[in-house]
C-alpha cells in the first residue's frame, strides 16, 4: 500500500511551473499600480488571483455566490481537478439542482493568496529575484486573502454577493468579508469555523509546519531552487492535521482496529492496521497538489485570525452595523471548530440584532462534515439561501421553489 | 416533535397565534422565543411582512425552521436573551413558552427590554376546569390543552390571569391589550370582568410595553 516517499507528479510539470503558474482555470493579473496591502505592513505588486466560475452572471449581477475554500482547497469546488484528476472537493454542495444551484447562481471560487494553484503564493516568481518567492514571501492574513477576493470582484465588476460562504479556512474568510466589507454581502454562510483561531489549533498547525520544516529536503524554504522536495516532512503535516479533520467515532466507524491486507500483526512498523494505510495515503497523495511553503503560510494565515482583536477584543464590535442575513452551521463531532466556537459568532450578530439562523448538524463526521453527504446540510443551505433570494428579489428562469 | 412541546397544535393553540400576529404591526421587526417548528414566524412573514427572526431551544426545531428559510437560531430564553441590545426589535414574543422557563420574571424582563413591545401568550392556570380538578378532584390538572403528567410536563412556573397581570404590575409594565381565550379557542368579550375572565379563559394573550406610558 501507499508509503510516504517521493513521488513523481503525474502531470509532468512540477506543481509550480505548471498549474501555480499557469492554472487551467482563469487567472486575473494585477500588475502595476495596483499592488495589494497587505495586513503586515508590506505590499504585493504583481499579483495574481486564479479563479473558477460556475453557472450564469444574470444582468444585473445580483446572483454572485462566492464560495471560499478551505486551507488545503483551490478554485476547482465542483468540476474535475486538473492535477488529481478528482471530482471537485464541493461538488455536493455546487452544482445544477444542487443546494448552491449553478442553475441560478453564479458561483465563484478563487484560489487564495498565498495558495498554489494559480494564484500568487511562496512558490510563485519573486519579481525582485526572478526566483521562487520561499521564505521571502510576506506573511498573509485572512484579511489579506478576502481583499484580494474584493479586486478579483472589482475586476469583474460586481459590487457585491448575494452569498459568501464557506467552511474551516473558507468560513473565517466568510466572517471576515461579512465584518470588513459589509456593504459587498447581501448574505453569508460561515460554516465549522470561528471568530480567533484557538490555542489548540494553532498548536496542531505548529506541529504540521515543524514537520516540513524539519526535512532537511525543503532546505529552509529554497527547496524549489535547490530542486528538491519536502515531501515527507509535508506528508506528515498532512497525516497529523488529517486525524483533527475526522473524529474518533468516525475512525472507528471507518477502520476500527483492521489491519491491512494482512491477516496477523507483522511485529514491525509497516502499515499493519487500515487507519494508518489510509493516513500514508492521504499525505503522500497531499504532496502531488500541495506547495509545502504554501502549507506553511496558510496555516499562519489562520492562526493569525482574530476578528475581534481589531475591535478591542469586542467580536460584536466587528459586525456593528451589518445588513447581511447570516447562516451559520456547526457540527456535533467537530472537535477544530466546536459548536461553542460558533455559538460564539452567532452571540456575537445576536448582540448587533443582526439577521442569524445557527443550526448544529449531528453527525460524526468530524469537521470535514462540510465536505461530506450530509442531507441536513444541504437542506439547511438550500432553505437559506431561498429564502434569502425571495428577499433579494432574485428571479431564476424556472420559479424558484415555494419554501412555505 | 420537541418543537413547541408546551402546548399541542390543536386549533385552539392556532387561535393565540393569529390573534399575535394581529397585534403586530405590518413590517415590524420581531423576534420569537420559542418558535418551535416556525409557525408563528410563518404567519407573520406571510401576513405582516415583517423581519421575523426566532430563537428555539430544541435544535430540530431550529434545523426545520432555517430548512424553511426563517431566520431562527438555538437558544434558550432563560439565559441567552441577555446577548440582544435594547430595543433590538419592535415586538418580543413568548408564546405558551413563559411556564416553561425557570426564571419567567428575569425572562419577561428581558422581553421587555429587547422588545418595544412584548407578546405572551400562556395557559391560564385560573380556568374553572383546572381549578375543579384540583379541588373536587384533589388531583394536578390534566386537560386538553395541558395533557401532560406533573411528572413529565416542561411546564414548571403555571399562573393565571392575576399573576400574570401582578407581576406585570411589579416589573411596571403596562398592558396595552388581553385577551382570553375560552377553551374552544375563542376570544372573549372585551367587557368581560377579571374574574370572568380568569375563570373562563383556557389561554390569554398579553400585548405589553415598558412601564412609562
Amino acid at each position: 500500500m501507499a508509503t510516504v516517499k517521493n513521488r513523481k507528479r503525474q502531470s509532468g510539470a512540477p506543481l509550480h511551473l505548471g498549474e501555480g503558474a499557469n492554472p487551467s482555470s482563469e487567472v486575473v493579473h494585477f500588475g502595476d499600480g495596483a499592488a495589494l496591502p497587505l495586513d503586515s505592513g508590506a505590499s504585493l505588486t504583481p499579483f495574481s488571483v486564479a479563479y473558477r466560475s460556475y453557472g450564469t452572471l444574470n444582468e444585473d449581477k445580483s446572483n454572485v455566490v462566492l464560495v471560499c475554500h478551505a486551507l488545503t482547497g483551490d478554485q476547482y469546488a465542483a468540476n474535475k481537478h486538473p492535477v488529481t484528476g478528482k471530482p471537485g472537493w464541493w461538488e455536493t454542495m455546487i452544482g445544477p439542482g444542487k443546494p448552491v444551484d449553478t442553475g441560478k447562481y453564479f458561483v465563484l471560487c478563487a484560489n487564495v493568496l498565498g495558495g498554489c494553484m494559480g494564484s500568487t503564493g511562496p512558490s510563485s516568481t519573486n519579481p525582485e529575484t526572478g526566483k521562487p518567492y520561499g521564505l521571502a514571501f510576506p506573511v498573509i492574513t485572512i484579511g489579506d486573502m478576502v481583499r484580494a477576493q474584493m479586486r478579483l470582484l472589482d475586476h469583474l465588476g460586481i459590487d457585491d454577493v448575494f452569498c459568501v460562504i464557506g467552511g474551516s479556512m473558507g468560513g473565517m474568510q466568510v466572517l471576515e468579508m461579512a465584518a470588513n466589507h459589509k456593504e459587498r454581502v447581501f448574505s453569508a454562510i460561515p460554516i465549522a469555523c470561528a471568530a480567533r483561531h484557538s490555542s489548540q489549533n494553532i498548536a496542531f498547525h505548529e506541529v504540521g509546519r515543524q514537520a516540513v520544516m524539519a526535512d532537511p529536503e525543503w532546505r529552509g524554504g529554497r527547496y524549489l531552487d535547490e530542486k528538491t522536495s519536502p515531501s515527507k516532512g509535508l506528508s506528515v503535516a498532512r497525516m497529523a492535521a488529517h486525524i483533527t479533520y475526522l473524529s474518533d467515532e468516525a475512525l472507528h466507524r471507518k477502520f476500527g482496529r483492521n489491519l491491512q491486507d494482512r491477516s496477523a500483526l507483522t511485529y514491525g512498523f509497516d502499515a499493519d492496521f487500515q487507519v494508518e494505510s489510509y493516513l500514508r495515503h492521504q499525505g503522500s497523495t497531499f504532496v502531488d497538489r500541495f506547495d509545502a511553503n504554501a502549507y506553511l503560510y496558510l496555516t499562519r494565515a489562520m492562526d493569525y485570525f482574530d476578528l475581534a482583536a481589531d475591535h478591542g477584543g469586542n467580536l460584536a464590535a466587528a459586525f456593528k452595523g451589518t445588513n447581511s442575513r447570516f447562516c451559520i452551521v456547526s457540527f456535533t463531532s467537530d472537535w477544530l471548530f466546536p459548536t461553542e466556537e460558533n455559538r460564539a459568532v452567532v452571540q456575537a450578530l445576536n448582540a448587533v440584532a443582526a439577521n442569524v439562523s445557527f443550526v448544529e448538524i449531528e453527525t460524526d463526521g468530524g469537521h470535514d462534515s462540510f465536505l461530506l453527504n450530509e442531507p441536513e446540510l444541504f437542506e439547511t443551505i438550500t432553505g437559506f439561501l431561498s429564502s434569502a433570494a425571495r428577499r433579494r428579489g432574485l428571479r431564476f428562469a424556472e420559479a424558484a421553489d415555494a419554501v412555505f | 416533535m420537541e418543537a413547541r412541546p408546551v402546548i399541542p397544535a390543536t386549533d385552539t393553540a392556532r387561535v393565540d397565534l393569529l390573534l399575535i400576529s394581529q397585534m403586530v404591526e405590518t413590517g415590524a421587526r420581531v423576534l420569537d422565543i420559542g418558535c418551535g417548528d416556525g409557525a408563528l414566524l410563518r404567519i407573520l412573514t406571510e401576513t405582516r411582512n415583517v423581519d421575523a427572526r426566532g430563537v428555539e431551544i430544541s435544535q430540530t426545531g431550529v434545523n426545520q425552521c432555517v430548512a424553511r428559510g426563517l431566520s431562527v437560531v438555538q437558544g434558550d430564553a432563560d439565559t441567552d436573551l441577555a446577548n440582544y441590545p435594547d430595543g433590538a426589535f419592535d415586538y418580543a414574543i413568548l408564546s405558551q413558552t413563559i411556564q416553561a422557563t425557570h426564571r419567567p420574571r428575569h425572562v419577561l424582563e428581558q422581553l421587555l427590554r429587547i422588545g418595544r413591545h412584548a407578546i405572551v401568550s400562556f395557559p391560564n392556570f385560573g380556568h374553572w376546569r383546572i381549578r375543579g380538578q384540583l379541588v373536587f378532584g384533589g388531583r394536578m390538572p390534566l386537560t386538553e390543552n395541558l395533557p401532560v403528567p406533573w411528572y413529565e410536563t416542561p411546564n414548571i412556573h403555571f399562573c393565571t390571569i392575576k399573576d400574570f397581570i401582578a407581576l406585570c404590575n411589579e416589573l411596571g409594565a403596562s398592558v396595552e391589550r388581553s385577551v382570553a381565550l375560552n377553551a374552544y379557542g375563542k376570544p372573549m368579550a372585551f367587557s368581560a370582568p377579571l374574574f370572568m375572565q380568569n375563570l373562563i379563559g383556557a389561554q390569554a394573550v398579553f400585548l405589553l410595553s415598558r412601564g412609562e406610558s
